[in-house]
């Protein structure tokens, strides 16, 4: 197949990442210049930032996201309850910046344990995250951008010849169409330059078997589509590098989840975010479609099923709840659930024979999704 | 209380001895378990009374063995009893009657003092003799030169020792008296109960050096904490308004006073001239009649009289002999090793006439270990072990140290030990077991201001100590994260040198020092 391949425009983006690290740098330079002033004239230094506590997270409509609202917290070295968080994020600020500087990366858990190194204690890796979102909102950045990436990483297979801009593979070109079973959605990859394509979609699917399935399938080469494994709710790494695909390559964002509530808010997040990252931006992909399974399509398409659970029924009362779940199918299918009482799974189809979601499924709902 | 006119004529037609051998579950010699600790506190009691009122530092060794023949017996056997000490010794002339007979005077005097009727001993002796048939050994010697060895046994019915041998052997050099008996016990479940008694016994005898070979064999050994004695208590006459009809028939039985107003001012704790005249008045009672000649429903106004008056004087409590700060603190250091301890000694008071003084102790922390209160209580420095739940001492330590523990700051499971003494002519005992206070509400009151007191003085530890604690946790926290903040600040800015922050820590933890 011939392949009709779109050319980003790599270096503009090299020259706005350059520059949003320098930013960053600054901002963080900053930070430790204030407080190193204040010790100076015997002040004890204090720090603000956004409260993120779901009281002062609201839904911005413009933005289609979670947002923080008006209300900062301070984090004061004067207050002895304050003084060890306020070290740490001191720590953390110091070494990320050391991370940017000497362009390393870390993980969350690696974060953690270098804390140690430093006389910087953390009772444990949950304490030492909960500081590093700290700094995201001081600093309005996500920890990708200070090159501290999640362990969950999710997988990418598809058309698309993406070029390093890592240390010491700048330059290097990778087919993400090369290896079968897919490709980390690590740090390198998510930082890659994508250099052209030929698929004309992305599908985001919820879980490894399925993806596994499409690949098989060779989906990407049927739908012209590059595939995405989320691997559960989708990671920041993800999310982002969804918001890059859809944006840098101007691709339609397809999501396949199973059919359950928590599916339904895979899809949403993915489409508007999550409470938990309601500081931060560029991680949502508003366009994005949620082809299913829904629960109406339970019955249309006579899907084996699980009864619903306790759970099940307590979440789907908390989203009736959330403003994005007002209108439209998000509304709708949320009815569906509580009135058939019943769920399936993106395997269900299997019923009909392995290929049935791919061949028969798939493409039904695509068509579907061109009305919404 | 020694009031020791009363049985006589209550119980005419049966000796008195007779009386406590068919009554013996009343003094506590119920059962083989509880009348071997019955057994062994009484003549223990006896021993510390007697070297108390002789001011001398006492010396006491228990030893408790099964009989030779029965070491594999089941229990209930048969076990000796040794209890020595090192007190005055007994007149030679007056030991066999000491524990020989049920002793009775014709003294109406008041004296704070451990045994019941001061006869425990003889009952220890009575109960060996029912249950063995084997007699009793006294030693006794008043000089140390020279021991008189009594083997004696007790006539029940005509309630008069038998004198079955009299030897005088080679003194030890030290005055004192040893009691050996024979008696039927259960040491495996009076056990508990018996080290009970000895621990709580060595708390408020700090002064004393107890030594007990249990049944087993086991030395338990309470060394003296301190060489101060409390001051030995003295006898007293009795108050009107304690005193009962009973106790008046008697009086003017015996009396050589030839007139009321004699009677009642040489007989009376603080009646003098001026107050039997107005009270005479004012009960509408000719104070120049005879005793006499008082009809038995006379007797009965005068008393009645006697009790209602209000402006006798209070009772006075010079002869109470209270525990005193310095013995209950060297107690409750040598046995509970407190990281805290307070003590609230009440002033005098009394009730239906009896003087009575309340002291509390209380312990935190240390040997005391947690678990909540643990309550001590004593009456007359005897520790009281049975029936804590219906003592008055245990509802006022329950109200306001468990029931209001957070008034006091006081937090769960506290190591928190409280020491309750009374101390009385007339401890206000429920039954005659001798083992709880009946709530009198001038004693509650008393102990409940008492308690307060400590709880207030334990409260204020806490808090102090709490706040101590919170410097030297803000000193630490400091100390550690303001250095760390610089050199991170440092890095991050770029500068060469660590901010003068120094400063700004000293003055931190001066002020915090301050605060406190």
């Amino acid at each position: 197949m011939p392949k009709s391949k779109k050319q980003t425009k790599s270096s503009k983006r090299q020259n706005d990442i350059e520059e949003q690290k320098v930013q960053i740098k600054s901002q963080l330079k900053q930070l430790g210049e204030k407080i190193y002033s204040d010790l100076n004239s015997q002040k004890f230094p204090t720090i603000h930032f956004p409260v993120r506590s779901v009281s002062n997270i609201v839904y911005d409509k413009k933005t289609k996201q979670y947002i923080l609202g008006s209300r900062t917290v301070s984090r004061t070295a004067s207050n002895i309850k304050h003084i060890r968080p306020f070290t740490q994020m001191t720590w953390l600020a110091f070494f990320a910046n050391e991370l940017m500087s000497n362009k390393k990366s870390s993980t969350l858990r690696d974060v953690y344990y270098s804390s140690q190194a430093y006389a910087v204690d953390y009772e444990d890796q949950p304490e030492s995250d909960a500081i590093i979102t700290d700094l995201e909102s001081v600093i309005s950045t996500a920890r990708e951008r200070l090159n501290i990436y999640p362990e969950e990483r999710s997988a990418i297979f598809g058309d698309l010849d993406i070029e390093y801009t890592v240390p010491g593979y700048e330059g290097n070109r990778l087919n993400l169409s090369s290896h079968p079973d897919g490709y980390l959605i690590g740090p390198s990859l998510s930082t890659a330059d994508f250099v052209s394509t030929s698929a004309e979609m992305i599908i985001a699917i919820e879980k490894g078997g399925l993806f596994n399935r499409f690949v098989e399938e060779k989906v990407h080469s049927k739908y012209k589509a590059i595939i995405i494994d989320t691997a559960g709710q989708a990671p920041r790494t993800t999310r982002y590098m969804l918001k890059r695909l859809h944006e840098e390559l101007n691709l339609p964002v397809y999501i396949m989840t199973d059919g359950d509530v928590y599916g339904e808010h895979i899809a949403m997040v993915i489409v508007s975010g999550s409470a938990g990252a309601a500081h931060l931006r560029d991680l949502t992909v508003p366009s994005a479609k949620w082809l299913g399974i829904w629960a109406s399509d339970i019955a249309k398409y006579k899907l084996p099923t699980i009864p619903m659970t306790e759970m099940d029924f307590k979440r789907v009362s908390e989203l009736k709840r959330d403003p994005r779940y007002q209108k439209g199918v998000w509304s709708k299918e949320l009815d569906v659930f509580m009135e058939i009482k019943a769920k399936c799974e993106l395997e269900a189809f299997s019923k009909y024979g392995l290929t049935t979601i791919v061949d028969k499924y798939l493409p039904e709902k695509l068509e579907q999704a061109k009305s919404m | 209380m020694v009031l020791l006119s009363k049985t006589k004529t209550t119980f005419s037609g049966i000796s008195p001895s007779e009386f406590f051998y068919r009554n013996r579950d009343l003094a506590g010699f119920s059962n083989p378990a509880k009348a071997l600790y019955t057994a062994t506190r009484e003549l223990v009691e006896n021993s510390l009374d007697a070297c108390e009122s002789a001011e001398i530092l006492p010396n006491i060794y228990v030893r408790m063995t099964p009989v030779i023949d029965q070491l594999n017996a089941s229990e209930p056997r048969t076990y000796q009893l040794k209890v020595s000490d090192n007190g005055p010794g007994i007149d030679p002339e007056k030991a066999p009657d000491a524990f020989g007979r049920v002793f009775y005077g014709s003294k109406y005097k008041l004296r704070q003092a451990r045994g019941m009727f001061g006869m425990g001993g003889t009952m220890a002796v009575l109960y060996g003799q029912i249950t063995t048939s084997k007699p009793v050994i006294i030693y006794t010697s008043i000089d140390g030169k020279k021991t008189h060895k009594f083997t004696l046994r007790i006539d029940i019915q005509k309630n008069e020792p038998v004198i079955i041998k009299k030897e005088i052997i080679e003194g030890k050099g030290t005055t004192g008296t040893t009691v050996e008996l024979l008696l039927t016990g259960d040491s495996f479940r009076a056990s508990a109960k018996v080290h009970d008694y000895f621990l709580e016994s060595a708390l408020v005898t700090p002064y004393a050096e107890i030594s007990f070979i249990d049944a087993q064999g086991r030395l338990l050994y309470y060394p003296r904490s301190t060489t101060s004695l409390p001051k030995p208590p003295v006898e007293t006459q009795p108050h009107p308004h304690g005193f009962d009809f009973e106790g008046m028939r008697r009086l003017i039985e015996d009396t050589k006073d030839k007139t009321l107003h004699k009677l009642l001012t040489n007989n009376f704790h603080r009646v003098g001239a001026t107050t039997s005249t107005n009270f005479f008045k004012s009960a509408g009672i000719d104070p120049s009649g005879s005793p006499k000649d008082l009809a038995y429903e006379s007797i009965v106004k005068m008393v009645d009289e006697m009790h209602s008056y209000e402006s006798f004087l209070p009772p006075d409590s010079h002869c109470l002999s209270p525990l005193g700060r310095d013995i209950l603190n060297a107690g409750i250091m040598s046995e509970l090793s407190p990281e805290f301890s307070t003590i609230a000694i009440r002033p005098p008071s009394a009730y239906s006439g009896f003087p009575f003084i309340v002291e509390v102790g209380l312990a935190y922390g240390g040997n005391v270990g947690a678990g909540g209160v643990k309550l001590f209580r004593y009456a007359n420095r005897i520790p009281l072990l049975y029936d804590e739940g219906s003592d008055i001492a245990w509802q006022v330590v329950k109200d306001l140290a468990i029931d209001k523990k957070r008034a006091y700051k006081i937090p769960d499971n506290a190591p928190l030990a409280l020491i309750t003494h009374v101390c009385s002519t007339k401890v206000p005992f429920k039954t005659a077991g001798k083992e709880f206070l009946a709530d009198r509400p001038e004693i509650e009151r008393e102990l409940k201001n008492a308690v307060r007191e400590v709880l207030r003085q334990l409260r204020l530890h806490l808090s102090r100590k709490s706040s101590q604690d919170a410097v030297k946790r803000r000193r630490d926290i400091y100390s550690k994260y303001l250095p760390l903040i610089a050199e991170f600040s440092k890095d991050l800015s770029g500068k060469k040198n660590l901010p003068n922050f120094q400063p700004m820590l000293k003055t931190y933890l001066e002020e915090s020092e301050a605060d406190n």
